[in-house]
């Protein structure tokens, strides 16, 4: 057991990070609620709702709407392309195939190559091709390249703690191989593949130096967001940030409560040993 | 009459060349109870997923009731196998669980459940229908696979070890109910154990097994009574194992006293056990063997002796069990 100085310090630095990783966003938050008259930096100038009303007004530049459907739809693109694929590949490498050690390390490489080149070599490849590049085909490739292998990743692990013998006792009991990824690979492995795809959703909402070279004409809400930040001197940015704070709680929270409408499933693994009495 | 299981030179060779099991042919008559028995690695659970279809049969055949199965689905072969880590579904209830196989063959809703209470009022778990198996304890788990298992009505059921994860008491007692099960279930039980007491208590065939082949087949009895080698006589347990002109024989321990002098073999009282009912001397030998006599503990008492002592110990020679030469040891 630590010392109670020692209990103290550590208290304080915890406090310390959660001050430092909070802080920002409450302060962005805060000053969402300015009021009419107030500027981007304290002190407050009243407190109003204005900044949220200005979101849906049309802005001199910058189109917050349209950004925000787009980024949208290419988030649940991506989520849905990792989620089959992830899942799909991780079934796959659960045996040995030809080639699959080869095809393990190529998909890691893809998360280790710096992301703004990868950005950079689509949006050329594109260019060299004299395709147009857009946020539904250049962008939505290149957020794959970094968000399936991060589902890919999380599948492997899932099964790497998946015991084998439920599916063997499925087997023995008569169901196809298809039903017994239906009926007890599927629903065991369920709450992983909810994580992924809020993960995927998550990282696809807010993907910022791939898709900054890649998305074409129609910026996605974090590009439209950094042209702002150049030209737009209002309040009206934080409440964008506060707004969209807000919608990935709303998700996350969702998310939370459907995952307790599927049955508890308790211990991924059946215990063993004496100890499970 | 015919038998119920029956293997024919069966090998597995797994991918590295390792031999798992090697040219194992095995009988066993129907409605018996059967237990693989022999230390990890000696191909006892490999034997039995490659009856239960879970493991390729790299050479040989499997016969269940006279039906070659050796290429057949699992659940073509009836066969059911209970897992060692019961491999209970975590999403669904005890009842769910068991009403699985009726469910997969397309049985309505209403006649499965209703099958599924059946089979857990069979192992005395009705009452725990809906419940989830981690609210289950290890205990009631093992009985909602034991009844999963049966609800497919299988002419063979195997069992991979099924009560190594119990407590001393609780295995007693599951050991009881399977024999019980099996006897008015009339059906084989083939079970895998690495416990010669289970094996004992259980089994009307007793397979001892050592490095993938078959070294003793027959009534637990005369497994214990003749043990076809050094090896078998050592895992059965209950017996000196020793070497003395004319050659290395077996030797009970219960049927060893101490005697004042004139024994067979003598030396010096390393330890002494007090067991309860038996008293368990070991004796070293000067030229390095080791001896012991599990005596009653009334004679124990009546001329104790303690560690240190020059003892003599003796034995009929008709308890002295003549082995075949080992070449695998």
């Amino acid at each position: 057991m630590p010392g109670r100085l020692a209990r103290f310090l550590l208290t304080g630095l915890f406090a310390l990070f959660l001050l430092f990783l909070y802080g920002p966003t409450l302060t962005i938050a805060v000053l969402s609620f300015q009021g009419p008259d107030g500027g981007l930096t304290f002190p407050m100038n009243g407190v109003s709702l204005h900044w949220f009303g200005q979101l849906f007004a049309t802005q001199a530049v910058g189109d917050i709407g349209a950004a925000l459907k787009r980024s949208l739809a290419l988030a649940a693109m991506v989520t849905a392309t990792t989620v089959v694929v992830s899942l799909a590949a991780g079934m796959a490498f659960r045996r040995r195939f030809p080639g699959a050690t080869v095809l393990f390390y190529l998909t890691l490489a893809s998360l280790i190559v710096p992301s703004i080149l990868v950005s950079l070599g689509i949006g050329l490849l594109f260019n060299l091709m004299e395709w147009e590049p857009a946020w539904y085909s250049s962008a939505y490739g290149a957020q794959l390249t970094w968000i399936l292998p991060f589902g890919l990743l999380i599948m492997f692990a899932v099964f790497n703690r998946f015991d084998r013998a439920w599916e063997e006792a499925a087997r023995d009991m008569g169901a196809t191989p298809w039903q017994e990824f239906v009926h007890v690979v599927l629903p065991i492995i369920a709450p992983s593949v909810v994580g992924i795809a809020l993960f995927g959703f998550t990282l696809s909402f807010d993907e910022f130096a791939r898709t900054l070279m890649t998305a074409g004409n129609g910026n996605t809400l974090p590009l439209e967001i950094l042209g702002m930040t150049t030209t737009v001197t209002t309040p009206v940015l934080y409440a964008l940030g506060t707004a969209s704070t807000a919608l990935s709680f709303v998700v996350i929270g969702c998310a939370i409560l459907g995952m307790r409408g599927l049955r508890p499933v308790g211990r991924l693994r059946p215990p063993h040993g004496p100890e499970a009495q | 009459m015919q038998a119920d299981v029956e293997l024919i030179s069966v090998t597995k060779r797994y991918g590295g060349g390792a031999v798992a099991v090697d040219n194992v042919s095995l009988a066993i008559p129907p409605g018996s109870y059967c237990c693989l028995l022999g230390p990890s690695g000696c191909g006892k659970t490999s034997t039995l997923r490659m009856i239960a279809g879970h493991e390729e049969v790299s050479e040989g055949d499997i016969l269940l009731a006279g039906r070659n199965v050796t290429d057949m689905a699992p659940a073509q072969r009836g066969t059911a196998m209970m897992f060692q880590s019961y491999a209970l579904f975590p999403h669904l209830t005890a009842l769910e669980n068991v009403a699985f196989g009726p469910r997969m063959r397309g049985v309505a809703k209403a006649e499965r459940l209703k099958r599924a209470g059946e089979f857990l009022d069979l192992v005395q778990l009705g009452t725990m229908a809906g419940r989830l198996p981690s609210q289950l304890s290890g205990g009631q788990q093992q009985r909602v696979a034991l009844a999963r298992a049966l609800i497919t009505h299988p002419k063979v059921l195997l069992l991979d070890e099924p009560l190594s994860a119990l407590d001393p008491f609780l295995r007693t007692q599951m050991r009881e109910e399977l024999k019980r099960l099996q006897r008015e279930l009339g059906i084989t039980f083939i079970h895998v154990t690495h416990g010669q007491e289970e094996a004992m208590a259980l089994s009307d065939i007793a397979v001892v097994m050592e490095g993938g082949r078959i070294v003793q087949a027959a009534h637990p009895r005369e497994v214990f009574e003749r043990p076809a080698s050094a090896f078998v006589a050592r895992f059965i347990g209950g017996h000196n194992v020793l070497a003395l002109p004319p050659g290395s024989f077996a030797v009970r321990t219960d049927r060893c006293r101490l005697v004042p002098s004139g024994g067979q073999i003598s030396g010096t009282v390393t330890a002494i056990e007090y067991q309860g009912a038996a008293v368990r001397v070991v004796v070293a030998c000067p030229d390095g063997q080791a001896a012991e006599a599990l005596l009653p503990d009334g004679l124990f008492h009546a001329a104790p002796v303690a560690p240190g002592d020059a003892v003599s110990l003796g034995w009929e020679a008709a308890d002295a069990h003549l082995l075949a030469t080992h070449h695998a040891a």
